[in-house]
Formats: C-alpha cells, sequence, structure tokens
C-alpha cells in the first residue's frame, strides 16, 4: 500500500501561517517562534515514511517580507515497501522578494533496502535569504544503506545557483563509495547560505577540517560540503557553521536540533522541548545508534 | 548522428596531445593519493568509476549539449551551478580557454569565434569541448565521449607519475572502464535533448572537499 500525500505551507509577512496543510504522513505543526515576526513550522510525522512506493511532497511558500523557519521532529527514515517502486519525496520551496527561509530539517536516514529519490527545488527571489540543511545517513547503526538519489536545484532570480545531485547505495551508479565521492563515510551533508548581502564577495573559500569545506559560489551564497564517519560528527561540522554563517535569531527560542543527540529526534528530548506539538505517532520508531 | 567520415576529428580532439593544457591536471588524483585513498590500480579503478558517474556525466552532458548548439551562455551558468568550488571552477574556465585556443587553429568557425570573445577568461571547459566537437562536425554523443574519457583518462596518467603504478596497469583500467564510458556518453548525450534543466548533476563531495585543499598545498605535481 503505497502513499500519495502533499503537505502545504505558506508564510506572511506578519508572522502568520495562511496555509499550512498536513496530509498523510506529513504532519505540520505551527510551533513557537521566540523572534517577533517569524513564524515556525516543525513536521512532526514524517518518521515512518516514506516506504517504497510513496510519493510525497511539502510544497512551502515564504511570501514577500515573510520570515519562516521549518524544522522537524524526528529524523526522516527511509524503508523499503512492499513495492519494488522507489519513493519519492519532492520539496517545493519559493521565498518571495524580501523573505527569509531558514530551513533545518533533521537527518535522512537511508535504511538498509529502502530506495529514495528526493527533489528539492528552491526558487529564490532576487532579495530573498536562505538557510538550509541536508544530510544523509548511510543506513542506521551497522547496516548497510539503501539507494538514494538526492537533487538539489536553488536558482536565484531565475538563474541557476546551484545544481548538484548525490547517489549512493546499492541502486546507484558504481563507485560511489571510491575515493572520488564517499570513501567509506556514512554521512554527507550540505549546508547552503543565500544572502544577496554577500555581493560580489561571500566568504572566501577554505577548509573545515580534513572532510568538510566552505566554498563560495558563483553568487551570493557560500555551500558547506561535509562527509563524515556518522550522523554525530557531520552535525557537529555543520553545527559550527551555520554558528559562524547564520546565526540563529537573536531571542530565538528555536534551538532544539542544538541539544546533544537530539539529532536523531527519536528521544524524548525532541517531544520535551516542542511542548506545543501533538504527541509524535504511535509506534516505537527503531533507534538510530551512531 | 556524426558521419563516419568525422570519425579521425574525434580521435584528433580526444588524442592527449590535443595541446589544451589537459595533462596538467589530475582530476583530484593527486589529493587522493596523498589521502591514502589511491594506492593500487583497484583504488584508481574505483577512484575512475565514481568520477565517471559523478562529474564525468554532468561534464558529458553540458559537451553534449554545448555539441548540440544549446545556448553557451545558459551552459555556462549551469557548469557554475554544478561547481561549488571556486579551485574548480577557475580550472574550468583556465583549460577551457587553452582548449578553445587549440580548437580555433584546428576547426576554424564563427560560432568558437563568437564564444571566444563572449568568455575572454574562458568559458567552462566542457562547454567549449562541445563547441569545439560541433565546430569539427561531430555530433552530441561524441561530445559527451570525449568528456567522459578525459574524466578518468587524467588521473589514470597522474596516478602513473604519482604513484609510479605500472602504466599497462593504469591503461587496463582505462580499458576494463570503457563500457562505463559508453554508458555515461550514451546517458548524457540523451539527457542533452531535453534541453539544459535536464541536464545531469551528478557530484562528487570528496572532489569539492579536497580540490580546495589541494589548492592551498605550497608545492604539487598538478594544477588541479
Amino acid at each position: 500500500m503505497s502513499l500519495r500525500a502533499t503537505a502545504r505551507i505558506a508564510a506572511g509577512a506578519d508572522g502568520s501561517l495562511p496555509v499550512l496543510e498536513s496530509d498523510g504522513p506529513l504532519a505540520l505543526r505551527r510551533t513557537r517562534a521566540a523572534v517577533p515576526g517569524w513564524a515556525r513550522v516543525t513536521v512532526v510525522g514524517a518518521m515512518s515514511a516514506p516506504l517504497g512506493g510513496d510519493r510525497l511532497a511539502i510544497e512551502t511558500e515564504v511570501r514577500e517580507r515573510a520570515r519562516l523557519r521549518v524544522d522537524s521532529a524526528a529524523a526522516t527514515l527511509a524503508l523499503p515497501g512492499r513495492t519494488a517502486d522507489p519513493a519519492d519525496y519532492e520539496l517545493r520551496l519559493r521565498v518571495g522578494p524580501d523573505g527569509v527561509l531558514r530551513w533545518l530539517p533533521e537527518q535522512l536516514v537511508s535504511a538498509h533496502g529502502s530506495d529514495l529519490r528526493v527533489r528539492t527545488t528552491v526558487e529564490l527571489a532576487a532579495t530573498a535569504r536562505l538557510v538550509l540543511r541536508e544530510e544523509q545517513v548511510l543506513g542506521r547503526h551497522g547496516e548497510p544503506p539503501g539507494t538514494l538519489v538526492s537533487r538539489l536545484t536553488v536558482r536565484r532570480a531565475g538563474r541557476p545557483l546551484l545544481d548538484q545531485e548525490l547517489a549512493y547505495g546499492p541502486g546507484a551508479p558504481g563507485g560511489w563509495d571510491g575515493g572520488a565521492v564517499l570513501a567509506g563515510h556514512r554521512a554527507t551533508g550540505q549546508l547552503l547560505v543565500v544572502d544577496p548581502a554577500y555581493g560580489a564577495g561571500p566568504p572566501a573559500a577554505r577548509p573545515l577540517g580534513e572532510h568538510a569545506v566552505l566554498t563560495p559560489l558563483a553568487g551570493p551564497a557560500v555551500l558547506v560540503t561535509a562527509v563524515a564517519p556518522d550522523a554525530l560528527a557531520l552535525r557537529r561540522v555543520l553545527d559550527a557553521a551555520l554558528d559562524e554563517l547564520a546565526p540563529e535569531p537573536a531571542g530565538s527560542g528555536c534551538t532544539a536540533q542544538r541539544i546533544p543527540h537530539s539529532g536523531y529526534g527519536f528521544g524524548k528530548e525532541t517531544r520535551v522541548r516542542n511542548d506545543e506539538m501533538a504527541p509524535l505517532a504511535k509506534g516505537s520508531p527503531e533507534h538510530v545508534n551512531t | 548522428m556524426a558521419r563516419l567520415t568525422t570519425r579521425s576529428a574525434l580521435l584528433v580532439l580526444a588524442d592527449g596531445r590535443f595541446p589544451a593544457g589537459g595533462h596538467a591536471h589530475s582530476g583530484g588524483a593527486e589529493a587522493a593519493v596523498k589521502a591514502g585513498r589511491i594506492r593500487d590500480a583497484a583504488d584508481l579503478e574505483a577512484f575512475c568509476l565514481g568520477r565517471l558517474h559523478t562529474v564525468g556525466l554532468t561534464a558529458a552532458g553540458l559537451a553534449a549539449a554545448a555539441a548540440l548548439g544549446l545556448d553557451p551562455y545558459e551552459l555556462d551558468a549551469a557548469a557554475d551551478a554544478r561547481t561549488p568550488s571556486p579551485a574548480l571552477r577557475t580550472a574550468a574556465r583556465r583549460l577551457g580557454r587553452q582548449l578553445m585556443r587549440a580548437a580555433r587553429a584546428a576547426w576554424p568557425d564563427p560560432e568558437l569565434d563568437a564564444l571566444a570573445a563572449a568568455f575572454p577568461g574562458g568559458a567552462h571547459q566542457p562547454v567549449v569541448l562541445g563547441a569545439a566537437a560541433r565546430a569539427a562536425g561531430l555530433g552530441p554523443e561524441d561530445a559527451a565521449h570525449c568528456a567522459a574519457y578525459e574524466t578518468v583518462g587524467g588521473p589514470a596518467t597522474a596516478v602513473v607519475r604519482l604513484l609510479g603504478l605500472d602504466p599497462y596497469r593504469a591503461t587496463a583500467v582505462l580499458a576494463r572502464l570503457a563500457p562505463v564510458m559508453d554508458e555515461v556518453a550514451a546517458r548524457a548525450a540523451t539527457a542533452a535533448h531535453g534541453g539544459v534543466d535536464a541536464l545531469p548533476a551528478a557530484s562528487a563531495p570528496l572532489l569539492d572537499i579536497t580540490a580546495e585543499q589541494h589548492a592551498a598545498w605550497p608545492v604539487r605535481l598538478f594544477a588541479s
């Protein structure tokens, strides 16, 4: 039994959420944003999906001058389904003039036997700002990874700014675990910061340790690319970069993802912190142990 | 479709002796050797296979699209978006400029002149490669083959120098990868017919990470 679901978010300039539509396993909750003028949405329900054959999508629109933070209560766990078809997960993000989007979900964990295609498309107005993090963990603790193909396409003022696709796992073309691509690392991720204020002078390229790099793109944006042995080590690198490049707005209470270990999202701490959220779905999702 | 009579032009363009500067680049192999990720022929093969299916496919798509005659400005912007590392963008433009000089001498063509004038600092190398193939009367799949072959030919040659790897074994790696090169070139050429937005964007995190480290080395054998 496979699912089709599309959840929708729209944020307005006054901190309102004129659209907040959950669908199927994608449950959206408005959560507390301590800074006035910001809206915050937490995706609470995706931890038991996507399964093979599912087609899930989240559409997010940040309207003119709106400020929105989107996060998730738990890691997203891609699991095998009853069908041999891959699962599709599509994220369509649009940020209007002077809008700000902080897209900071928890990890995507590619469980053994799963097959997931993720397509993230971002359309930015010329004056829009964006902070976007994506992290992929290859398998739960001690298991081989599933198959993941994840493409991230960002356009700014109609022009391409970043276009990348990562593929790994048994269904990916060969060489993904060789010395050019992952070389045995089991977590990989990116942090993208787009800010028109960078103008022609975004921060210069520099290594962040041995397995990560900060690179200015050919536009007002920087990308941090990292590989790591596990999810925790990856998050440490990306958190340090986030603190430096785009710290949380002052006074924001949106710090759930900074609590040690909450990155896996299956623990109690996430629920306790997000006391305004509905309880998580029933059942006991498998613990990610890295 | 490329006519049979263009086969020799393809050999000229793909020849390592074609004066386009590619021999100075290792395709990330120098950094991978230093990091201990390439120690023998098997590592070289895994490295080259990963390159083929990532940056090789992406470059082949751009080259095929340029050979088809798609807008080179759009293709150059697409190449920028697919190259987050400034060290690799610089290398790609430098190689593009060198290839342009050789191509204009080999196959004089007003489209090449226009492209050279539009990008005095060099367009991305795969875009120039596709335009050069077009000027030579070659087709998109020919250009994609060239790009795929360059993706692995550079590292294989470099590793012979860097590791003292037996050149026969390095050549055997390339021969074993030939069917994959064909597959990648075919995929790239098919994608190019779908327009700029349909072009592959496969990427390799470690190549991006190590490119910036390598560019900062005070002494190195290869430019990238």
